[in-house]
């Protein structure tokens, strides 16, 4: 009874604090961006315009959901929920205490790949399916992007994997006990966030959607819930960078005096708010800039951290 | 790589700098007296009108949102029957002050007239008539002008000088 039970609760309380944390990422983001540029943000609706997530919520459920005459309707509707799916069956492996935990795959960091991976599906088939020229121009933007930042995004991590001698992300968590794995590891944590940003598009690399050139990319033909989806999508993803980061990197759960979730969550919410600095303080490059970085850059010191990491380890016996 | 990351701090150290908003509803920002915000018709010091319905303003209005209609009284001096401006239409060029030959139609520094429907927003002669003489105290049009009375023409009646030929080239 209990062995069926406890994971159901898990599985429904990591849905709904995921759903209910995204949608509060929205007003965070708002505010933290407020906060970098001399503003205030949203600070009207309810104590520190906390409501204004329930007023876009609100306007975004009622918001007429509106298919384009000329798309391919199947694809089109199934696009922003790939993206969702996909976000979320990434959330399963992270073990967000040792007790939490949705399930603990011995495979936990390549299935998280595959996952990732498969999110490029929702951006390009939404930008395929509206059948608009913005709208395939984001999407082929985004299989671009996606494509060369997955992969040095998984090298990045082989490096953890080789320091924990796993790919259970519960077991390289349990190996940080010592020392994080941000310092052994710095560049691959660096070349990991970087692709994190990358795969989430998220600014500076957010050129899939790049608002002043493709209108919203992939997304442009995109209304109502649907459109809601992806936006959603895109903060959990975000908050899925943020967590593994935290997990592969930065212990995790571990922590002194403070229960372990505490420490898991404002770790990941350190994470979170980088990623929002990030967009408050850069540019969004240009295209070839951005390919150029991924290939000539970041490919070769991926394989420069693997090849060093796994020499020392040889070294070291 | 170095510059990016003074970048990010930058903008960072930005959550201490003082806020550039002003809080609208309980914080007001300056408005200088001479802003052009929601018209007036003002009076003369002796407290007539000041509009001599001369139709300067509706033909000078851009958006055509200013409505007139002149009328004599008694004394031949003209007023307005009626003096309607739209402010749906307004655009608060202050043209109309400018073509005014009297001081009458003034703008003043109030911004906040907003509305739910349209039809508040036309304002008639009774909206737009205040009691004091706006910018202009001691100006009185007709004892500059002059004003023709029973019997005696401009600048005829005592202590009248005779009135300006504004056509003259002459100094």
């Amino acid at each position: 009874m209990n062995s069926i039970v406890i994971p159901l609760v898990i599985i429904a309380g990591v849905l709904l604090a995921l759903t209910t944390i995204s949608a509060g990422l929205i007003w965070l983001e708002r505010r933290l961006l407020a906060l970098w540029q001399d503003r205030y943000g949203p600070n009207r609706v309810g104590p520190f315009g906390l409501l204004q997530v329930l007023a876009d919520m609100i306007k975004i459920f009622s918001k007429e959901d509106w298919i384009p005459p000329f798309a391919d309707k199947p694809v089109f509707v199934l696009a922003p929920a790939i993206i969702m799916i996909t976000v979320f069956m990434a959330f399963t492996v992270i073990p967000f205490t040792p007790g939490i935990q949705v399930v603990d795959l011995n495979i936990g960091l390549l299935f998280f790949l595959a996952m990732s991976a498969l999110g490029v599906y929702s951006v390009v088939l939404a930008g395929w399916a509206s059948n608009s020229k913005y709208a395939l121009l984001g999407g082929m933007r985004a299989a671009a992007q996606m494509v060369s930042y997955e992969v040095f995004m998984g090298l990045s991590l082989m490096g953890v994997v080789m320091l924990a001698g796993s790919f259970n992300i519960r077991d390289i968590v349990e190996a940080q006990r010592g020392l994080w794995f941000c310092i052994p590891q710095f560049p691959g944590l660096v070349i990991f966030f970087i692709a994190g940003v990358a795969e989430t598009h998220r600014l500076p690399f957010d050129l899939p959607e790049a608002e002043n050139e493709l209108v919203a990319g992939f997304h442009a033909e995109y209304s109502g819930i649907k459109f809601g989806m992806f936006f959603v999508g895109e903060y959990l993803g975000m908050t899925l960078i943020s967590a593994l980061i935290t997990t592969l990197f930065f212990g995790g759960w571990l922590g002194p005096v403070l229960p372990p979730v505490v420490w898991f969550l404002l770790k990941t919410f350190i994470f979170i708010c980088l990623f929002i600095l990030l967009r408050a303080s850069y540019p969004r490059p240009r295209f070839d800039q951005l390919m150029a970085l991924g290939w000539k850059v970041m490919l070769p010191a991926a394989l420069l951290n693997l090849a060093v990491t796994g020499g020392i380890l040889l070294a070291a016996g | 790589m170095f510059s990016l990351i003074r970048t990010a701090w930058d903008i960072f150290l930005h959550a201490f700098r003082r806020r550039v908003t002003i809080q609208y509803p309980e914080v007001k920002s300056y408005i200088p007296p001479r802003w052009r915000g929601r018209i007036i018709l003002s009076r003369d010091p002796d407290g007539g009108e000041r509009c001599v319905a001369c139709y300067l303003c509706a033909a000078a209005c851009p958006v055509d949102c200013i409505a007139l209609q002149a009328a004599e009284d008694e004394y031949g001096r003209r007023y307005p029957a009626f003096f309607r401006i739209n402010f749906s239409r307004c655009i608060f060029c202050g043209y109309c002050e400018e073509a005014c030959p009297t001081y009458a139609i003034q703008l003043t520094p109030d911004y906040e007239m907003c509305e739910y429907t349209r039809q508040p927003l036309v304002y008639e002669k009774e909206d737009l008539l205040i009691d004091g003489t706006g910018k202009y105290h001691d100006y009185n049009y007709y004892k500059v002008a002059g004003l023709t009375i029973k019997d005696k023409g401009k600048g005829e009646a005592g202590n009248e000088a005779p009135p300006v030929d504004v056509r003259s080239l002459m100094p």
